[in-house]
């Protein structure tokens, strides 16, 4: 166990060490952030005294390697725009986004693992064709499309739900959340659903795919045949086996709820740090793109390697290795 | 008898140089012409391909020239008429573009994006998928892990990353795409490559002495093809999405090349004041888009794959 904390841990050292090179160079190359940072009529001298300031007059690899030295004492920079540590801006907004993506998870297993087992029992059935149907289209939908319609219909047209912002907030431990007041909530359940509808798809396909299977097991036949009452072979057999894979899926799919909340949030003028992101690539805000690429390969490291464990946990079968699988 | 079964037993019986895909591909063909879901698919995205080529024939104006476009006539609703006279079949956007015109030129770009990037991403992903597998050992579990830290992390993360570097631009972006895409081709490969390497056929082949590149890309490869082309159909759907979610996003696509995305993009702002065209019709084209591609895998998929029964 322990080595195969290590080598995951190494492991998610190196992705952080490749990325973080890919993107200094990549954004060194690129441009010049001292164009953003100045105004056009800087004279020369100002300029020079800025691209001193920032250290940008250094070799790259001098550069990187003072951003390395810092970011190890947790320093990522000032923010070229706001003038304030990019740590704290993304780690600031980090709680709204967290909070949106765990909404559209809950989201989508609540809608989408019942939709599923009854997919899955009776496939041939009218509801469940529609079911499947809805869970295409589900696919199908352009995440950010279907934002727009759903702001036209329920905000513009119908005036229920408002169709930006993250509404009044009460802070928990210092953690602002929108949920626990209505107006938060009447805020969060348009984003939510907007962000949780792709992966209602996905966990109606997984479940279903998984109830069709393991019911055609021996397990299942062997129950029937010693009478065990249908409801039960449901609840403990069928449903406990389809979950081991769900596990998997969901852990990867709240990293990628998280990636993907970049869109939801622009939409829905979501104060979270996917916002942030796209608008420090449009101005070339080195730092603020480089910390939150750090946070989001550590978060994903952590939580990657928390479904391998629960994995582990759930289906003894399965054996933590340190190398290859 | 399954259809892999049936595969195996046609290259292995077939004289080589002979074709001998013809028959799995017209037996393919006839199955997906056998499904409803699947032919719909098929007109859907073969009309929408057929708009997006004769775009420049079909379109009453071309968007993109300056020239043509009025700048009275913006924001005019479906089907009003224009100060020459012609009709605004889907209504025009902020600057007077008409909008049926504005989408078939989208089209071409986003299908563009979609098919070059794809079929990019799976000449580099299967290729390195068979020397994985082909190699196996060390060379297999690099490359391997490579791929399962790649796919650990989601598509658009790692396109942001590569469009921050990078800057706008097709070029560009069909970059960023074949970097979140080629992974899931490599991996595709390797599976059924490693498979295949263990059957009777390829056995019969060693012993024959034919030389490695022969076996790979004569024998193992065509084989298969039938779960990369499953993959390729959904991925090619996806980098569409992918694309119009970036360049709606306003880091994909230039606006001087436009996608449908960016045809949506540009409508978001006036949605709010009911103006719901500009965004609504190039939605409902990328939707049928997406919808038509994934009808037409699903079903390849079931005709493909022959373990699933039913």
């Amino acid at each position: 166990m322990s080595s195969y904390l290590l080598s995951r841990a190494f492991q998610a050292v190196v992705t952080l060490f490749v990325m973080s090179v890919l993107v200094f160079v990549g954004l060194y190359l690129v441009g010049n952030p001292v164009d953003v940072l100045l105004s056009p009529s800087a004279t020369p001298a100002e300029r020079l005294e800025i691209i001193q300031s920032f250290g940008l007059d250094r070799p790259v690899w001098e550069q990187y390697f003072l951003f390395v030295s810092r970011a190890l004492t947790g320093d990522l920079g000032n923010s070229f725009v706001f003038n304030q540590p990019a740590l704290d801006l993304i780690l600031h907004r980090m709680p709204a986004t967290m909070e949106l993506a765990f909404t559209a998870l809950v989201m989508a297993l609540v809608i989408g693992i019942p939709l599923g087992i009854r997919a899955g029992l009776k496939p041939e059935g009218l509801i469940s064709k529609s079911i499947m149907t809805f869970s295409i289209l589900g696919f199908s939908l352009p995440t950010f499309w279907i934002g727009l319609i759903m702001i036209m219909v329920f905000s513009v047209q119908l005036g229920w739900l408002p169709a930006s912002g993250r509404g009044d907030t009460v802070s928990i431990l210092g953690v602002p959340l929108s949920f626990l007041t209505l107006d938060g909530l009447s805020h969060l359940i348009l984003p939510a659903f907007n962000l949780a509808l792709f992966k209602i798809s996905l966990v109606i396909r997984l479940t279903r795919a998984g109830v069709m299977e393991i019911m055609q097991l021996d397990f299942v036949r062997f129950a029937r045949a010693k009478g065990i009452p249908e409801s039960r072979i449901l609840r403990v057999h069928v449903l406990k086996n389809t979950l081991i894979p769900l596990i998997t899926v969901i852990g990867l799919e709240l990293g990628s709820l998280i990636a993907f909340a970049v869109v939801t949030e622009t939409i829905f003028a979501w104060p979270g740090m996917g916002k942030l992101i796209i608008d420090a690539i449009s101005v070339l805000d080195r730092p603020v793109i480089l910390a939150y690429l750090m946070i989001t390969v550590i978060m994903f490291s952590i939580i990657n390697l928390l479904v391998d464990i629960l994995y582990s946990l759930v289906d003894p079968r399965v054996r933590l290795e340190g190398g290859s699988r | 008898m399954s259809t892999r079964q049936k595969d195996a037993v046609s290259v292995h019986t077939a004289v080589p140089g002979t074709s001998v895909h013809a028959s799995p591909l017209a037996r393919t063909l006839r199955a997906l012409a056998c499904d409803r879901l699947a032919l719909t698919g098929i007109i859907i995205v073969g009309v929408l391909l057929f708009a997006a080529l004769l775009a420049p024939l079909i379109a009453p104006q071309n968007p993109y020239d300056l020239a043509q476009l009025d700048i009275m006539d913006g924001r005019l609703a479906p089907g009003s008429e224009s100060m020459t006279g012609t009709v605004y079949l889907l209504g025009t956007d902020d600057q007077g573009r008409d909008l049926f015109s504005a989408i078939l030129y989208g089209l071409r770009t986003s299908i563009f994006v979609g098919i070059i990037s794809a079929a990019i991403a799976l000449v580099i992903g299967a290729s390195i998928g068979l020397v994985s597998a082909y190699a196996g050992g060390r060379t297999d579990a690099v490359l391997m892990r490579i791929v399962d830290i790649q796919l650990s992390f989601p598509a658009i993360l790692i396109a942001l990353i590569f469009l921050a570097v990078l800057g706008q631009g097709v070029d560009k972006i069909i970059i960023a795409l074949v970097v979140t895409q080629w992974a899931y081709y490599a991996r595709t490969v390797r599976g059924s490559a490693l498979v295949e390497s263990k059957r009777a056929y390829i056995d019969a082949a060693r012993s024959m002495a034919l030389p490695d590149r022969r076996i790979i890309f004569r024998h193992i490869l065509p084989n298969c093809l039938p779960p990369l082309i499953v993959v390729a159909t959904m991925r090619v759907a996806y980098a569409i999405m992918l694309e119009a979610t970036l360049s709606f996003l306003g880091i994909g696509l230039p606006v001087t090349e436009p996608s449908l995305g960016l045809l949506i993009s540009n409508g978001f702002e006036y949605m709010l004041s009911g103006d719901y065209w500009i965004s609504v019709f190039p939605g409902i084209t990328l939707l049928l888009l997406i919808v038509g591609i994934n009808l037409i895998g699903d079903s390849l998929r079931d005709i493909l794959n022959p373990r699933r029964e039913g």
